[in-house]
């Protein structure tokens, strides 16, 4: 083994080095010294670099000794060298003051290092803790990133990056373990909200107390161990991490004669009154509040109050017209009895069925209703913010309040003129009177302005690779081998029609000529057409995944050799829905369709149901065994003059039965995470599916495709 | 090839089956009135199980087939080999359960090719008859004969719609994972688990039934837990066992991998 310098030997070398900036009060030898404590290898290193630094600057290479052996005590070599490199970079451009001051700041600099290094951004985690958080809770809720961790009950916040711990996996788990902490305070009803006045009880509790910050980080902790002792029960194994993340995971409340006082909150059926009556009794005794676990976020009243709030009217509305439609619904088109609404006799109730799956039974005038879906959502949400439904929320909306952004559309459309050239005029389904309203929607084909084609060869070049994995994927589609038995001719001999000619062979009869096997591929005989969303809210990243898709799908369908079109559509108002040409069956894959693609640009709303029978028209009139209408979108249907809600879901529904029936397979691939609420109700449930990224929804469109097709 | 006895085909021992409704009595009174059974639902979800129980219940042969886009019609129906220099016919699986008297059961009926699946047309309606075009027989089916098939509605491809005329000739019985306690009480009977096991593993299986169409094609199936369940049972740490015989096999894509493997974790 090579032995180290002596200081000596060192003194020598830095010497020479450094002459230029030393003097009799700043000599080598304490730096010798220092340098004779470290490895050889170190002090090579060390020798080397203040070589090359002198050779910029003496005082630099001064500085640089004088710190190395605290880098060496911080870092590993290839993390010295880095921050020797960034020191120079900033002598280089800064000057020598703020070029020493780095060097000489090497602990800020290990420290801001290691932090980074093993810090995990929120955009990392997020595809997952999306998967994750409805996986567990079967809902899909919003995960954003904040300054903060803490949850509306809508929404979950998570800090924008976790760098609590010295390891990724570490700070991963923390993500999760916050998550899912502001997943249980919604489930468990934290924020739960009083009946009689529209507010958190948990906030009006706190606001009652002289010191509010102590009374809130009471609550906290005494919450925080409810919601602990809940979780045991379903995520045992998550509450084991959230102990190993946080020394005071465990109830550290826990202080002489609390456990009896406590012992509500460890109940299965405990909720947050107690932890409430609980702070009320701890918040006069003189208790040192326990911090606040790593993963606990933080509980912000003012926001929870504000959102909540806005949600309670927002729902109470909702449900009290969606009754009051029911109502008129169940009473029949004929019968005229506006203005009693307000008489009909409401009651609700939830029942727990044996296997402890709660159902929702809502009573009009006595009989039993099924709540439609949407309506059964907002019921469910209701009951989390109240735990029931009030009773003043079973009063359906009076005086057909619920109709007004209809009203002003009652009259019938004007006169239609001659069908001007490409005007197309389609009806549209009102679901409240059960019919159709006539010749309603007026419908134009447009052609899209065509933009610079090479931005399709952009496009294709920033996935080549993927390009050739589609290619072959849909190669091997398209050569999907079948057997063709008994053909004239063909690789193989068919066994079953040569034992059927036996007898004939035997006899000397005339033999059949059908005797071979041929591996050939069967006639796909499928056309399909896309249908784009080119609605106002695709503008930016949406807009762009659109592009790519269609412009990776043309190539797959380009080799897959079926036949197909692509539309995009918009509009706003009945009277002017567009849909615009992109490739019509006819066209071929060619520069002016690629121009057409790279031009599509956001316009405004969404009205489908009329774009979906008027694609349905066109489809039928093209000769195939299956058609199939794929719709990429961004959201619900929605237009400017009430096309929306329900009205617009169910005028959509309709175009796409009308669809079925008439032997065309719609399918949609959405990028709207709420679209769980509504697409199986349009679509039904197999035929949609939600891309949870734009950024994958260029890749996802083709392999979809392919799926759907095989 | 084909087996010659339909005792081949007979259960002896009553096979394990936990309703998850009517399904027993439906099937009994479609076989006694004569009337085909379509079976939907999605994979391991029981439908082969509650087809060897019915048969074991009815005292039948029970004669499955599992369609693959290559069966023919007379990969159902039969076909002539060459025996000792003479050809000879050969029932198949169909033509065979229509002689005895036994159930059918088609697995999957949407693989095979369109052309195959119209000849059990004239069995499915009240002709019960089988036309064995190749020797001129037409076979007709004895009140004992029971056709059932079975389709997994949660296909997406277009190409595998199962048509019209065929569905409205069958009584559907419609199967879905069994409700929790249930699904509870398979794992501990099929893999002999403990009760907070079987129980942990069913919540397991519910959360990854929640990503599907989110992510997933499918969540994790009956039996899927099953397996999961013995492999623990043999002494496989819960963990493992999950991530090889459910997330592995649920998906490849390393997001949906990497959240299916953090729930486990949150439940064990
Ligand atoms: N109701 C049930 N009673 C008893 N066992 C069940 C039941 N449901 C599922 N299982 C278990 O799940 C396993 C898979 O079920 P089975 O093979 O019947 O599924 P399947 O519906 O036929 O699936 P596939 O569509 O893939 O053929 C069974 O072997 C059994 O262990
Ligand atoms: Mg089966």
């Amino acid at each position: 083994m090579r032995r180290q310098l002596r200081a000596v030997q060192i003194e020598e070398k830095l010497d020479e080095l450094l002459g230029a900036v030393l003097s009799p009060s700043r000599t080598a030898s304490g730096l010798a010294r220092k340098l004779s404590g470290l490895e050889k290898e170190q002090q090579e290193f060390a020798l080397h670099w203040a070589g090359v630094i002198s050779r910029s600057n003496s005082e630099m290479a001064y500085q640089f000794v004088d710190h190395v052996c605290d880098g060496f005590r911080l870092m590993d070599m290839d993390d010295v060298t880095k921050w020797i490199i960034e020191a120079m970079d900033v002598y280089d451009r800064q000057g020598l003051y703020p070029g020493s001051a780095s060097l000489r700041e090497v602990e800020t600099y290990a420290a801001k290092l290691s932090q980074k290094r093993h810090s995990v951004p929120f955009e990392d985690v997020v595809g997952i803790l999306n998967k994750y958080v409805k996986g567990v809770s079967g809902r899909d809720l919003d995960i954003q990133s904040d300054a903060q961790a803490w949850t509306d009950t809508e929404t979950i916040y998570l800090p924008t990056s976790f760098k609590w711990f010295d390891s990724e996996q570490l700070n991963f788990q923390l993500y999760k373990a916050t998550g899912t902490f502001l997943l249980a305070q919604t489930r468990y009803g934290t924020f739960r909200v009083d009946p009689n006045t529209g507010v958190p009880f948990v906030c009006a509790a706190i606001a009652q107390y002289r010191d509010p910050t102590r009374a809130l980080r009471i609550f906290e902790s005494v919450e925080h161990m409810r919601l602990l002792s809940l979780m045991q029960a379903e995520l045992p194994g998550l509450v084991r991490q959230m102990g190993e993340l946080s020394a005071s995971a465990d109830s550290s409340l826990e202080i002489d004669g609390l456990s009896e006082l406590l012992e509500p909150i460890r109940r299965p059926d405990s909720d947050v009154m107690d932890s409430i009556r609980i702070l009320n009794e701890l918040y006069h005794r003189n208790i040192n509040v326990p911090e606040s676990a790593c993963y606990q976020g933080i509980v912000d009243l003012e926001k929870i109050r504000h959102v909540t709030r806005k949600r309670v009217d927002r729902e109470k509305e909702k449900f009290r017209s969606d009754l009051a439609m029911l109502a008129e619904s169940l009473a029949g088109p004929d019968e005229n009895n506006e203005g009693e609404q307000g008489k009909v006799n409401v009651t609700f109730a939830v029942d727990e069925d044996d296997a402890g799956e709660s159902e929702m039974m809502l009573m009009l005038d006595g009989q039993p209703v099924v709540l439609p879906e949407d309506m059964a959502q907002t019921a469910n949400s209701i009951i989390q913010d109240f735990g029931e439904i009030p009773q003043e929320y079973l009063v359906p909306a009076g005086d057909g309040q619920y109709r007004k952004d209809l009203q002003a559309d009652e009259e019938p459309p004007e006169e239609k003129k001659n069908k001007t050239e490409g005007m197309f005029y389609y009806d549209e389904w009102d679901f409240r009177r059960r019919h159709y309203r006539k010749n309603w929607c007026e419908l134009r084909e447009l052609d899209i302005h065509p933009s610079n084609e090479q931005v399709v060869e952009a496009i294709l070049n920033k996935y080549s690779h993927l390009v050739r994995d589609i290619r072959k994927s849909f190669e091997a589609l398209r050569g999907d081998n079948k057997m063709l038995r008994r053909q004239t001719n063909g690789d193989d001999i068919d066994i079953d029609a040569i034992v059927e000619s036996y007898p004939d062979i035997h006899e000397g009869n005339e033999v059949t000529d059908r005797l071979f096997i041929k591996s050939g591929r069967l006639e796909r005989n499928l056309a399909v057409v896309f249908m784009v969303d080119l609605s106002g809210s695709t503008k930016g990243w949406i807009n762009d995944a659109e592009r790519e898709s269609l412009v990776l799908l043309s190539e797959a369908l380009q080799t897959l050799g079926d036949r197909y079109a692509i539309y995009g559509f918009s509009g706003m108002t009945r009277k002017r829905c567009e849909l615009y040409r992109i490739k019509t069956f006819e066209e071929s894959y060619d520069s002016t369709v690629k121009a057409r693609i790279a031009g599509i640009k956001p316009q405004d709303y969404t009205r489908m149901g009329v774009i979906i029978r008027h694609l349905t028209r066109k489809l039928i009139e093209v000769d195939a065994r299956t058609r199939v209408l794929i719709t990429i979108s961004d959201g619900k249907p929605d237009d400017y003059d009430g096309y929306r809600g329900e009205y617009g879901i169910e005028d959509t529904r309709q175009a796409l039965m009308e669809a079925k029936h008439a032997g065309i397979h719609p399918y949609c691939i959405t990028i709207d995470s709420q679209a769980h609420d509504y697409l199986p109700h349009m679509y039904g449930h197999v035929n949609y599916t939600v891309v949870s990224d734009v950024r994958g929804l260029p890749l996802k469109v083709s392999d979809i495709y392919r799926k759907l097709t095989t | 090839m084909y087996r010659r006895e339909s005792e081949d085909y007979s259960i002896r021992v009553e096979p394990y089956y936990a309703p998850q409704g009517s399904e027993i009595e439906l099937f009994l009174s479609a076989h006694r009135n004569g009337i085909p059974v379509l079976l939907k639902g999605p994979t391991g979800c029981g439908k082969t199980r509650f087809m060897e129980y019915m048969a074991w219940k009815l005292n039948l042969p029970l004669v499955t087939v599992a369609c693959h886009d290559d069966l023919t019609a007379s990969d159902l129906v039969g076909r002539y080999l060459i025996v000792g220099g003479e050809t000879q016919w050969v029932d198949g699986p169909l033509a065979r359960a229509v002689r005895v008297g036994g159930i059918c059961y088609l697995d999957e009926i949407v693989e095979a090719r369109k052309d195959t699946t119209v000849v059990i047309h004239p069995l499915a309606d009240n002709r019960r008859a089988l036309p064995v075009e190749k020797t001129g027989e037409l076979l007709h089916a004895p009140d004992s004969f029971n056709l059932t098939i079975s389709y997994n509605p949660g296909y997406q491809s277009v190409l595998k719609d199962l048509k019209q005329s065929t569905r409205q000739r069958f009584l559907s019985l419609e199967f879905d994972y069994p409700e929790n306690e249930l699904e509870q009480s398979i794992l501990m009977h099929e893999a002999k688990v403990d009760r907070e096991i079987a129980s942990t593993l069913v919540r397991f299986g519910v959360m990854t039934r929640n990503l599907k169409g989110s992510g997933l094609e499918e969540g994790a199936s009956t039996r899927l837990l099953v397996h999961a369940a013995k492999l623990i049972v043999f002494g496989i740490a819960p963990l493992d066992a999950c991530n090889a015989s459910i997330t592995q096999t649920l998906t490849d894509d390393p997001e949906n991998l990497t959240a299916i493997r953090e729930m486990a974790s949150s439940l064990f």
